[in-house]
């Protein structure tokens, strides 16, 4: 077991190793000189390579990722003199933009992304699986094929497709909700809650028509196992039989799923956020790259792929809890 | 952006076993599916047969684009002026957007470009983009998952951990920023390989586990026994089998990326203006929707629709490919 | 006619089909003697196996039933669901041909032989339903039982699950037992201790057996009576001894022909030839 979780442990630093090689090579090949962006107006050669050597951005390739790496571990200092900025670990990078370091910007904007991954995973673990849990029930019959025509509309429709329609609609036209603002939950719950509604559908609209067709091939594919024709023939209530042997084996990987698309929600839902103007890490991301702010682009870039390995590894590791195949192995 | 990594792994996964729903491949080595039956059974599927029509006519569009904007009489690049109203800041003139037997769908406000033209050559960039990406991901998947399937050990890791990568990839924001940061040449070419990039792991994963439970059957070790050599196997007896599987998933992954592209159109990083595409009218038309919702909704249903349709055609033939090989 | 235990008539088993319901099972008539054996012989696609399940009432979707199944005096096809389940595993239990996949794979093997006794005795407490289970897995000679009562299926060797199985039904002391291919997954070995055990439990409980099987040699070892089936046909049936020495019918001679003896001479593999050509 221990085993188990080192490799997969060692597995996911080596992933998120190259993720951080690979997005810093592509951002010092691509971007344009920093330097020059930071330097701004009335800007002299020498006060570019001022900033430059403060950055450090005239060492060689190699020296400035090691230097972010190590800054990722135990904080690194910009500069130096009293001009200094420090950076605390883990140092995701220094927004000059913004004048602000990048893990306590992606910090502050953390809690609007969840609100949003959090009501929309509520809202679609809900449908999904009550959805497929019906058609499954009801194979073959009317409820499935409309269940079914729903999720393939559902999983059709482009997401800023839905939410410009969802806020065409209901804002625009009907009137129903008011436009989007931002507002704390403190001071408005009504205005807060009205303001998630729309994002929390549009991204539950899409999921929850994946989780309903997984549910629902789950459930069948279950209740076609040997051990549920054996459940029956001992004779044990339907009730009985439903929930042990057949919901028990058929939800539990999905989950195991869930996690996995959970935590990639949570890094910020780039599109959902920009459309709905929500102050998330999404929304930061996508003006970071209009801003060409590069550092933010790359610490949202790690975190996000933290987030899928971690999730990755949070779920091969709840599959060993969960499967007792897997968990205690064989001893016959 | 229409499909997170979940869902193309639901709708086609076979070797993981949690997550059913895939055709299994057949059992013997005989020759994959009964394609005349299947074919018969297609023709027979009404909505699938209709969700064919709707492709074949946006594919026709696309072809017969100059064709069709010479007979509707204006280019997509073409300003109209006289088909907006400059006092009321270029809002189209006439009914629904300006829609009449001089526009049929209408202008955009404030260039007064012919919505039709631009539907139509925006159809082109579309199926281009999506098609191109498709071919290149489906040949990129299937040769990875073939080689990483069959060969195993040391090339079965290297390969894994570069799927595992990718995958792990915020897909998404990094194709913003490095198309952000590329010049404007050659873009739609440069889509294809960025969107291509990050599409193979996940078909590719699927064809390693379907081959590496293919390999085990009996009739690969009776070809090897028979003195086949290793090409010789994977490609006479192991991807037959495997077609049902790719045709599958090719059919899914052509709704994904056609999303891909509107969806970084709709950004701004994808194809180049003034090039129509469907995400960026839609991304242009978001200013004048209280005036003007025509300029929304037209590419906004053709998009859905063409979505749609690949993703219903894709769910019925992998119906019918599921019952051909049981 | 004695008061048998178990009494078939014209038991049919329809699935609707495009040009009209094809029939698996098509009128079926036997017997089965209080404490008797009974084998299903036939090869696969006879209709064995549907039987066994048409007699539990557990057809898959679909399938019509129609017939009269009589045990111990009651109509069992008049039964609604409810009464029926209550025979179910209690006094009519059932043993299937795969172990591994028969058993739930996410509970032990203790909670799956003590469900049942919990779901058809009221008032009993888990320590009751345990002692139970522990009991019945020592009665199918599964060692270490107090402690292997808690592990999980695939925690044991193939024959030890299928008496994990055999172990569920006796919980119940059921008055018959119907084993469908119960040895057809495991090793030759392990078939011969499975049949013992089948016998063993047949002469301490009394309990009327049926046996569902292809194979003619695990038949004739524990049974009295066969039936063979063919294509949903009722072929031949009688004493077991008299089937195996003298068949009258020309597919009871192929089967017996099939079944290698080793004084056989060796020579060519002789086919089977069927009128239909199949």
């Amino acid at each position: 077991m221990i085993r188990f979780v080192a490799d997969r442990l060692l597995g996911m630093l080596v992933v998120l190793f190259l993720v951080c090689l690979f997005t810093f090579v592509i951002f010092f090949v691509l971007s344009p000189d920093p330097a020059v962006q930071i330097c701004g107006k009335n800007c002299t050669p020498e006060a570019i390579d001022q900033i430059r050597a403060n950055l450090g951005l005239d060492q060689p390739f190699w020296t400035q990722f090691g230097t972010f790496l190590t800054g990722l571990f135990a904080g690194r200092t910009y500069g130096t003199g009293p001009n200094a900025i420090d950076c605390a670990a883990p140092c995701l990078g220094y927004s000059f933009q913004s004048s602000q370091a990048v893990t306590d910007m992606i910090a502050q904007r953390l809690p609007v992304s969840a609100t949003v991954a959090v009501g929309a995973a509520v809202l679609w673990l809900l449908a999904g699986v009550a959805g497929g849990l019906l058609s499954a029930v009801r194979e073959g019959r009317f409820a499935d094929r409309f269940i079914a025509g729903l999720t393939l509309t559902g999983m059709s429709i482009p997401n800023y497709v839905l939410a410009l329609s969802l806020q065409f609609l209901l804002v625009v036209t009907l009137g129903w909700l008011p436009f989007p603002q931002a507002v704390a939950f403190t001071d408005d719950p009504v205005r807060w809650f009205q303001n998630f509604l729309m994002p929390w559908i549009v991204l539950a609209v899409g999921m929850a028509a994946v989780y309903t067709r997984l549910t629902r091939a789950n459930v069948i594919e279950t209740l076609q196992e040997n051990y549920v024709r054996t459940a029956r023939a001992k004779g044990l209530s339907p009730g009985l039989v439903w929930r042990r042997h057949a919901l028990r084996p058929a939800l539990t990987p999905i989950v195991t799923i869930f996690g996995m698309d959970f935590a990639g929600l949570l890094g910020g839902a780039l599109i959902t956020e920009t459309v709905f103007g929500i102050n998330g890490i999404g929304k930061m991301a996508a003006d970071s790259i209009t801003k060409n702010d590069q550092p933010v682009i790359m610490g949202v870039t790690l975190l996000a792929a933290f987030l899928v390995v971690v999730g990755n590894m949070v779920v091969d590791l709840l599959y060993t809890a969960i499967d007792p195949r897997v968990r205690v192995g064989s001893s016959a | 952006m229409s499909f997170t990594p979940t869902e193309l792994e639901v709708e086609g996964a076979a070797g993981g076993g949690t997550v059913p729903g895939a055709p299994v491949p057949p059992p013997a080595g005989r020759p994959a599916t009964e394609w005349r039956r299947v074919t018969r059974a297609f023709l027979g599927d009404r909505v699938a047969v209709a969700c064919s029509v709707y492709i074949v006519l946006i594919i026709l569009m696309a072809v017969a684009a100059p064709l069709l904007v010479k007979i509707s009489g204006y280019g997509p690049l073409e300003f109209d002026q006289d088909a907006v109203d400059p006092n009321l800041g270029g809002i189209p003139l006439g009914p629904a957007g300006g829609m009449g037997a001089d526009h049929w769908f209408g202008v955009e406000p404030g260039n007064g470009r012919d919505i039709f033209a631009r539907i139509v050559y925006g159809a082109r960039v579309s199926m281009l983009i999506a098609i191109s990406a498709t071919l290149l991901t489906t040949f990129l998947g299937v040769v990875f998952g073939l080689v990483a399937g069959y060969f195993g050990g040391r090339v079965d890791m290297v390969v894994s951990r570069v799927m595992e990568f990718l995958m792990a990839f915020p897909a998404l924001i990094f194709m913003i920023a490095v198309l952000s940061a590329l010049p404007a040449e050659n873009r739609q070419f440069l889509l294809v390989l960025v969107i291509s990039f990050f599409g193979w792991p996940y078909l590719a994963r699927i064809v390693r586990g379907q081959t590496m439970s293919l390999k085990e059957r009996e009739f690969v070790e009776a070809a090897k026994a028979s003195g086949a050599t290793s090409s010789q196997i994977i490609f006479k007896e192991i991807l037959p089998n495997l077609a049902s599987t790719i045709i599958v998933m090719t059919t899914l992954a052509v709704p994904g990326y056609v999303g891909t592209e509107a969806g970084l159109s709709f950004l701004g990083v994808g194809v180049v203006p003034p090039t129509p595409s469907w995400g960026q009218m839609i991304a242009s038309s978001v200013p004048w929707y209280a005036v003007d919702p025509a300029y929304f909704l037209i590419p906004g249903a053709f998009l859905f629709l063409l979505v749609l349709s690949f993703t219903v055609l894709g769910d019925r033939i992998r119906r019918l490919l599921g019952e051909g090989a049981a | 006619m004695t008061d048998a235990l178990l009494h078939v008539r014209g038991l049919t088993v329809g699935f609707p089909a495009a040009h009209g319901p094809n029939e698996v099972v098509k009128s079926l008539d036997f017997d089965l003697e209080r404490g008797g054996a009974l084998g299903i012989v036939g090869e696969s696609g006879s209709g064995k196996s549907m039987t066994s399940l048409a007699i539990m009432g557990l057809l898959p979707k679909g399938a019509k039933r129609t017939g009269s199944v009589t045990f111990d005096g009651t109509e069992l096809t008049a039964l609604p669901e409810r009464a029926m389940r209550s025979y179910r595993g209690d006094r009519i239990a059932m043993i299937f041909q795969d172990p591994l996949s028969s058993l739930n794979p996410y509970y032990t093997v203790g909670t799956q032989i003590m469900e049942a006794y919990r779901s058809h005795r009221t008032g009993v407490t888990r320590r009751q339903a345990r002692n139970v289970a522990i009991a019945a897995m020592e009665r199918v000679h599964i060692s270490d039982a107090a402690k292997r009562v808690d592990h999980y299926p695939h925690q044991f060797s193939g024959g030890m699950r299928q008496r994990v199985m055999i172990a569920m039904t006796l919980s119940m002391e059921p008055e018959l037992i119907i084993a469908d291919e119960p040895t057809t997954a495991l090793d030759v070995t392990v078939q011969a201790q499975i049949l013992d055990l089948l016998a063993e439990i047949r002469a301490d409980t009394g309990a009327g057996l049926i046996l569902i099987t292809h194979d003619l040699a695990v038949v004739s070892e524990v049974t009295d009576h066969i039936v063979v089936m063919r294509d949903g046909d009722l072929v031949e049936q009688g004493p077991a001894e008299r089937i195996f020495t003298d068949p009258q019918e020309p597919y009871t001679r192929m089967l017996l022909d099939a079944v290698p003896r080793i004084d056989d001479e060796i020579g060519l593999l002789r086919t089977m030839h069927t009128e239909e050509g199949r």
